[in-house]
């Protein structure tokens, strides 16, 4: 199945002994010109391309003083080395988190720092050389920034930052990563990752009412670009084309439809993704922000909910505000943005939506928490919220759920191996590798409490799993939308399974119950 | 890169797909299975078929619920589902589908 050593699921995690340079090899397609042209970078690598990494570090520095506090302050005390799930997967030394720290501060401390500058041997600075360069090209791409080593880290430095800039100077000099910049060149023309234009859309989306009539023979919406509806979903553009994310997608359209709200998608925000964030670059992140704040503007809407994506709550929960705002023209009396999941909660919390759990019962469940979520954002206004949320809206419409073990979970969550911009084929070797601690605790939970199958709130992480899962000897639809769970359970007013369940099917006309 | 069909050289990228959508033609897909040790057999050419319209029409490779829906109602609804996608083709249906159908590989989280 592969062409390369998948590791081993064993009974604990085993923490590794550090080998130099096994993946090395590892590094992603480099972007074509038009991919870098397309956000503001140069074709090609450029001929000073050395002073232009340098400047561009110390505008980094001067810009962001986390940045420099983070590239100072490490102690190489070593709690971090054995919190990356690349490292854990690969064994190379230089994807323990203070590895993949020092390719970036070595070169920081040549250029600005005093010692570095005029003792660079005694404090272990290097000069920028192509061969830094590649080494930075392979490992700022074998991170997802999932940030589960800036918890153990006493000083909080937060390695994500660190591959950000990274990739920000390697963009900025022209070598930029082929899968990041031609998705972020996509939203720009077309709306959406995918490239997915909006006769499509309304295709797609006309295609799942249908889909949702036959099964419930209830007529369910999933509008697009109507104007003055309440609400505007923005959503990861893999719902609409992605096994499991559509399920989820299917799953909001019908807790919108129960809670009696006006709501509409929009081909110009049709993404909630927002991959600038992964290559630092705080001009293109805006830029992919402003479009949700143009979609929601034009359209005159109330609110703004996100769909089940990761590292766009983190863009939306933490900067949108900033990026975007300020939102004065949406109603303030509700959260700004909101995520699907508190709005589910909600309903479920004061008993708006009729749940048949049964529907769930061939699945026992347990719950990934996607990085981005659990470290980078919150949820429902209370500290934990993103942990509780999504595992309440689980459990009200699951009978069977556990969860895996308390290090894998919640703050210290393993990420799925495919985010922060890896979630490419060119790269499936990290991507295999780093999925196996997750999928060590999987299998335990499997083993242990007869978990079937693995819910998430993240489209990269669904896409991720899919793909993985098979590689460590499960099946590749044991991973599930929560909202897709939702969309099994929830009991529409006047379906077939209402009728069926009030025993009142076959009666004409008749389907109100008490 | 190049692949060879039919005495001309025809411009792929890195990973296999045809640069130019307009020089496909049915031979492109036979090769391109040839090389990944797969026989198309009319199941294939039933997919293959409908994502060309699919994309004609629409500009992208249809989402895979679209796909399957359009299969079952043609095959029968025994085969319209994933499954039977990825029996005929196991690198996905997305992907391997649209590379040996010339359209470009879908991009974004999938």
């Amino acid at each position: 199945m592969a062409d390369f050593d998948v590791p081993e699921l064993k009974e604990y995690l085993e923490v590794p002994e550090p080998q130099k340079g096994v993946t090395n090899h590892l590094a992603p397609f480099v972007a074509k010109g038009a991919h870098q042209t397309d956000l503001g970078y140069p074709e090609e690598l450029v001929d000073n391309w050395k002073e232009v990494a340098i400047e561009k570090m110390g505008d980094l520095l001067g810009k962001y003083r986390s940045l420099k506090v983070f590239l100072d302050i490490c102690v190489h005390c070593g709690a971090c080395t054995d919190k990356c799930h690349y490292y854990l997967g690969t064994t190379d030394a230089n994807n323990m988190p203070v590895g993949r720290q020092e390719l970036l501060r070595k070169v920081y401390r040549r250029y600005f720092t005093f010692a570095g500058k005029y003792f660079p041997k005694l404090v272990g600075a290097i000069d920028l050389t192509e061969e830094v360069l590649d080494d930075w090209y392979s490992y700022f791409h074998q991170c997802s920034q999932c940030r589960r080593c800036s918890v153990f880290c006493p000083y909080g430095i937060d390695t994500a930052e660190i591959s950000m800039a990274a990739r920000e100077i390697m963009n900025v000099v022209g070598k930029g990563q082929k899968y990041c910049n031609e998705i972020i060149g996509k939203v720009f023309k077309i709306g959406n990752n995918l490239g997915l234009p909006q006769p499509a859309l309304a295709d797609t989306l006309e295609g799942l009412e249908e889909d949702i009539e036959d099964d419930t023979g209830v007529k369910v919406r999933l509008p697009l670009d109507e104007k003055g509806a309440d609400i505007l979903l923005v959503t990861p553009s893999a719902d609409f084309f992605a096994e499991p994310h559509v399920d989820g997608l299917m799953g909001y359209a019908k807790v919108f439809h129960e809670a009696g709200v006006s709501w509409t998608l929009s081909s110009e925000a049709s993404e909630a993704a927002n991959f600038g964030m992964f290559i630092g670059s705080y001009e293109n992140m805006r830029k992919l922000a402003l479009r949700i704040r143009k979609a929601a503007l034009d359209l005159g809407v109330k609110r703004i909910v996100f769909g089940e994506c990761g590292h766009a709550w983190r863009v939306a929960y933490s900067f949108l505000n900033t990026l975007a705002g300020p939102f004065d023209f949406l109603d303030q009396n509700y959260p700004i943005p909101q995520h699907i999941c508190e709005f589910t909660y909600d309903l479920i919390k004061e008993n708006k939506l009729r749940l048949n759990k049964e529907e769930n019962d061939h699945m026992t469940l347990t719950f990934h928490d996607s990085c981005n979520v659990a470290r980078g954002a919150g949820m429902g206004g209370f500290e934990g919220g993103q942990f509780v949320i999504p595992r309440e809206v689980i459990k009200a419409v699951c009978n069977n759920f556990h969860d895996m073990n308390d290090d894998t979970i919640h703050d210290a969550t393993f990420c799925c191996g495919g985010g922060g911009g890896l979630l490419t084929d060119d790269l499936m070797e990290i991507r295999v590798k780093g999925a196996m601690p997750r999928m060590q605790a999987l299998r335990q939970v499997t083993e242990e409490h007869g978990v079937t199958n693995l819910a998430a709130i993240c489209a990269i992480c669904k896409s991720q799993f899919a793909k993985t899962l098979p590689y460590f000897g499960f099946r590749m639809d044991q991973i599930v939308s929560v909202h897709q769970l939702v969309s099994n359970a929830i009991v529409l007013k006047g379906s077939e399974q209402e009728a069926e369940l009030d025993g009142t099917a076959g009666e004409e006309g008749d389907t109100e119950t008490a | 890169m190049a692949i060879e069909v039919n005495g001309k050289s025809l411009e792929v990228d890195e990973e296999g797909y045809l640069a130019d959508l307009n020089q496909w033609e049915p031979e492109v897909a036979t090769i391109m299975a040839k090389e990944d040790g797969t026989e198309l057999t009319d199941a294939h050419w039933e997919v293959i078929n409908f994502l060309r319209e699919y994309y004609e029409e629409y500009q992208i490779a249809p989402a895979v619920r679209v796909l399957t829906k359009a299969i079952g109602k043609k095959l029968g609804k025994e085969k319209g589902n994933s499954k039977y996608l990825y029996e005929l083709f196991p690198y996905g249906p997305a992907k391997q589908a649209c590379k040996y159908a010339g359209l470009p590989k879908p991009t974004g989280c999938v």
